[in-house]
């Protein structure tokens, strides 16, 4: 049981880590790719470590704390990749996008720094 | 949002630094335990400042319980934004409908805030690249409301209730 167990995680990280891979080559532009990419990396990576601790119980715990550090760092990474993208003007599918609040967001951000 | 004392602050950057030691080297033994201790001691000397704002304050048996409570809820999240990708990927029509929207926030501390992006991140079709004050910009996979108020509803609603209690 336990080791279905470990063995469905993996698996099932595998799977997301394939859509992710999908995904980068489905979808039109960066930032709908990065989407793309992240979910599917987080849980993939997740579930596969976890998957790993359920496999070889004595190293359960350290494999959590590892699956924790990937929930918590992963996010804070691709934020920063995308606001670099945004503020070194990669092109957006211009077709699909539908409301741009970027410039506005930013624009602001220089108003408030020169008010200082 | 005014720091805690400097004791205070130092205190619970050993703690955290401690139960960290425990769970890496995921032994009871008393010797891992003592060099442990002094480990956390010594490293906590030089990096309270940075590490905690608001000190023994996050120890509160109301703030813990409701992070319990949290995270199988944010994993949740995470598992389904997972299987909404996959849809979006994998359906023929491919149904996206991307844009950049503008959401605000009630949060006041930069942890708070920074679980909140990370928690918008993992969300079904929303990736946070920005913060600033009080807004953050969120890129969104399908557009369901453009304004400041209805973005914020529709993304945030789900999460400030348990934030501004573990970290408000």
């Amino acid at each position: 049981m336990r080791i279905f167990f470990g063995y469905f995680l993996l698996y099932f990280g595998a799977a997301f880590l394939f859509l992710g891979a999908f995904g980068l080559i489905r979808l039109p532009d960066l930032y709908t790719r990065m989407q793309a990419s992240t979910k599917s990396t987080t849980l993939g990576a997740f579930s596969s470590v976890l998957g790993v601790g359920i496999l070889m119980p004595h190293w359960f715990v350290k494999c959590l704390v590892v699956a924790f550090f990937i929930l918590l760092t992963a996010p804070v990474s691709s934020s920063a990749l995308m606001r670099a993208g945004y503020k070194t003007g990669v092109p957006f599918d211009k077709k699909r996008t539908v409301v741009n609040k970027g410039k506005e967001f930013f624009s602001e951000k220089k108003e408030k720094e020169e008010g200082k | 949002m005014e720091k805690a004392s400097k004791f205070n602050r130092y205190v619970f950057t050993v703690i955290v630094l401690y139960v960290s030691w425990i769970l890496i080297t995921a032994t009871t033994r008393t010797d891992e335990l003592i060099v442990g201790i002094i480990v956390s001691l010594l490293v906590a000397i030089g990096t309270y400042d940075y590490l905690s704002i608001q000190g023994l304050r996050h120890l509160s048996l109301k703030r813990l319980w409701f992070l319990v409570i949290y995270i199988p809820y944010y994993l949740w999240q995470v598992i389904l934004a997972n299987f909404d990708m996959a849809y979006r990927v994998l359906a023929p029509s491919m149904p996206i409908k991307p844009g950049f929207v503008i959401v605000h926030t009630d949060l006041k501390t930069d942890s708070g805030k920074l679980a909140l992006a990370n928690s918008i991140t993992l969300t079904p079709g929303t990736l946070t690249m920005d913060v600033k004050d009080d807004k953050l910009l969120v890129h969104w996979i399908y557009v369901k409301d453009r304004t400041i108020e209805g973005a914020t509803h529709e993304i945030c609603g789900r999460f400030e209730g348990f934030l501004k209690v573990i970290f408000g």
